[in-house]
């Protein structure tokens, strides 16, 4: 055997042998649902669920509908990014969803066109002020901006009045999801200009996504602020002991958090032509969840990035496969939920198991 | 007196009307390891926490290299250069060893405020460095806390404090919840801090391993120091006596 071994202060140990990354479980349990699909598939339908089955369009996969797994997810995808470093970070945040229905309707509002068809927009809100076929930096600032507010009002509660972060978030869910009904007082805004439409058009949320989740995997990897995120959630007092600023941090997250959330909802609003008071309600839950289902420990200082990606594209393969098994969509809320609870049952048996190991 | 490291006239600490610690006049020198022991309740984590700023002492004076100090907090302390092991650990379970040596204090390749990017490199080999100085044995320097023996984490603990401390290590009760395997592995990296010439401060209950390990005794009583003695001029039963209060000391005191 010729395998390098080294040893610090003495005791050797393999080098090889590295732990066995978390992601790959979940990246196996992503192949073994897809399997079962197929099989069940197979047998039952006698169709396929990965594979092209139709004499007219060349490929091998089913594109289609790979392109409507991926595309379906990649927008609550953006968030989930967001809630992972905070729950990595030994927090929750249950404001998403509603910060996204709130930013939806404000930045659409200062996306609008002037005229529809040559005749005057009829929804545009401030077209008595001029503020119409804006380029298309200004809702995406407006929008920034309020994801910014919303998470550093989370993030300011949790870090010095020291509530607990559900009841904070909690609370701004609630409060979120008032503006986002008061704006306009419950009327749709709709009509955006080409480039704001732009942003959510074919397969630029996926872009979108991918290239955000790669951007916080380097982060919480590679930088001073994603190891505070760890050590924060793994312990807490440790942290303080280390002289990390804590309250300075816990805000930064939250208010990342809030912005990643309002980047969804430009996508989102943009993607559907229009926003709507009601955009984004449980998109928080299905975050969580993509986040649980990939491995993240909602006991804080475990989990990446890469592990959401793969939990949301599981997320995305359920929903995707209840459709195609032709399985009514009250099912599938209903195993959403069981998902949901087993995947924290999962993690708890697995820190339990590793906490009688050592 | 310049080879004083550490200094402390009059230390008094009330918590309302309990007098924790009265008057507690300690000295220690360049080099030097001195324990601290005594009952439960005695005063010697309370004695600990006035000088790492974990806690505001009500009366006294502390000088600490040369200064007068008054920490208000525990990095203030650290800063300083005071690195204490604490009982609870603080460390950071999910992170590997070069994450908990330099959590807080990361080398970093740019410094981009919060998203400064991490120097791993750098980090790694000055663990392993440090490791090797104090002769810490870890198996795997990229596994997490979690998988690791109480004994390896008190080691990884201890490396951090001797990795930074340029000129204090306390360590309260390092081997309490040890196997003897494992406090022997401590007790080494004790040594090797002494042959380095760094000064500690043990906190301890283990009369073997205070007469092994240091150079001076000091035995708290109900909030007093009662004894300090040189190791060769006293034995265990001589020790006990103090901390059970069948000697009093105030005799010996007076003569050292």
């Amino acid at each position: 055997m010729s395998q390098s071994s080294h040893g610090i202060g003495g005791l050797s140990y393999d080098a090889k042998k590295r732990p066995w990354p978390a992601e790959f479980n979940v990246f196996l349990a992503l192949v073994i649902l897809v399997a079962a699909f197929e099989l069940i598939g197979r047998v039952f339908l006698g169709d396929s669920f990965l594979f092209n089955t139709r004499e007219n369009v060349s490929g091998l996969f089913n594109e289609q509908r790979l392109q409507i797994i991926i595309l379906q997810v990649s927008i609550v995808g953006i968030i989930a990014i967001g809630v992972t470093q905070v729950i990595i970070c030994g927090g929750i945040d249950l404001s998403s969803g509603s910060i996204v229905g709130a930013t939806a309707m404000i930045a659409m509002s200062f996306a609008q066109v002037a005229t529809v068809n040559g005749n005057p927009n009829p929804k545009a809100m401030f077209i008595d002020y001029g503020l119409t076929d804006l380029p298309v930096i200004v809702p995406l600032l407006v929008a920034i901006g309020c994801g910014l507010i919303a998470g550093l009002i989370n993030g300011a509660l949790i870090a010095y009045t020291r509530i607990p972060p559900f009841i904070a978030t909690l609370g701004m869910m609630v409060t979120a999801r008032g503006v986002a009904k008061w704006w306009s007082k419950g009327q749709p805004i709709s009509f955006p200009t080409d480039s704001f439409a732009a942003i959510g058009k074919g397969l630029m949320p996926v872009v979108i996504f991918i290239s955000l989740a790669i951007l916080f995997q380097l982060i919480l990897t590679y930088t001073k602020y994603g190891k505070h995120c760890y050590a924060i959630g793994s312990n807490e007092d440790a942290a303080r002991m280390s002289g990390i600023k804590i309250a300075n941090h816990k805000v930064l997250v939250y208010a990342i958090a809030g912005i990643l959330a309002a980047l969804a909802a430009v996508v989102l609003s943009s993607k559907n032509l229009t926003a709507q008071a009601g955009m984004g309600v449980m998109y928080e839950l299905d975050a969580i969840a993509m986040a649980v289902i990939g491995g993240v420990s909602l006991s804080g200082g475990r989990g990446s990035i890469i592990g959401t990606v793969i939990g949301s594209l599981i997320f995305g393969v359920i929903i995707s496969g209840f459709t195609f098994l032709r399985l009514d969509a009250y099912y599938q809320e209903m195993v959403k939920g069981v998902i949901i609870v087993g995947a924290v049952v999962l993690d708890q048996w697995r820190q339990r198991r590793r906490a009688i190991g050592a | 007196m310049s080879d004083i490291v550490l200094k402390t006239e009059n230390l008094t600490k009330h918590y309302g009307g309990v007098h924790a610690l009265q008057e507690a006049n300690f000295e220690l020198r360049k080099g030097e390891h001195v324990a601290i022991m005594g009952d439960n309740g005695a005063g010697k984590s309370t004695f600990v926490r006035q000088i790492t700023g974990v806690e505001q002492r009500t009366e006294g004076k502390v000088w600490f290299d040369g200064k007068e100090v008054n920490f208000s907090g525990p990095i203030e302390a650290r800063e300083a250069g005071i690195e204490t092991v604490f009982q609870n650990l603080a460390l950071a379970d999910d992170l590997d060893v070069p994450s908990n040596l330099f959590l807080g204090r990361e080398k970093v390749l740019f410094n981009l405020g919060p998203f400064s990017i991490l120097d791993r490199k750098a980090m790694r080999k000055a663990t392993e460095a440090a490791l090797i100085r104090t002769a810490v044995k870890i198996p795997n320097l990229s596994s997490t806390i979690r998988h690791m023996s109480g004994g390896q984490r008190q080691c990884v603990a201890i490396a951090r404090t001797a990795t930074f401390a340029s000129k204090l290590i306390i360590m309260d009760e390092p081997t309490a919840a040890l196997g003897v395997q494992e406090t022997a592995q401590v007790e080494n990296i004790i040594r090797t801090l002494k042959e380095n010439g760094e000064p500690l401060i043990l906190v301890s209950h283990n009369m073997r391993q205070v007469f092994d390990l240091v150079d001076r005794i000091v035995v708290f009583r109900r909030g007093k120091i009662v004894a300090n003695l040189r190791k060769q001029d006293t034995d265990g039963n001589d020790i006990v006596a103090y901390i059970t209060g069948a000697k009093t000391g105030q005799a010996e005191l007076q003569a050292a």
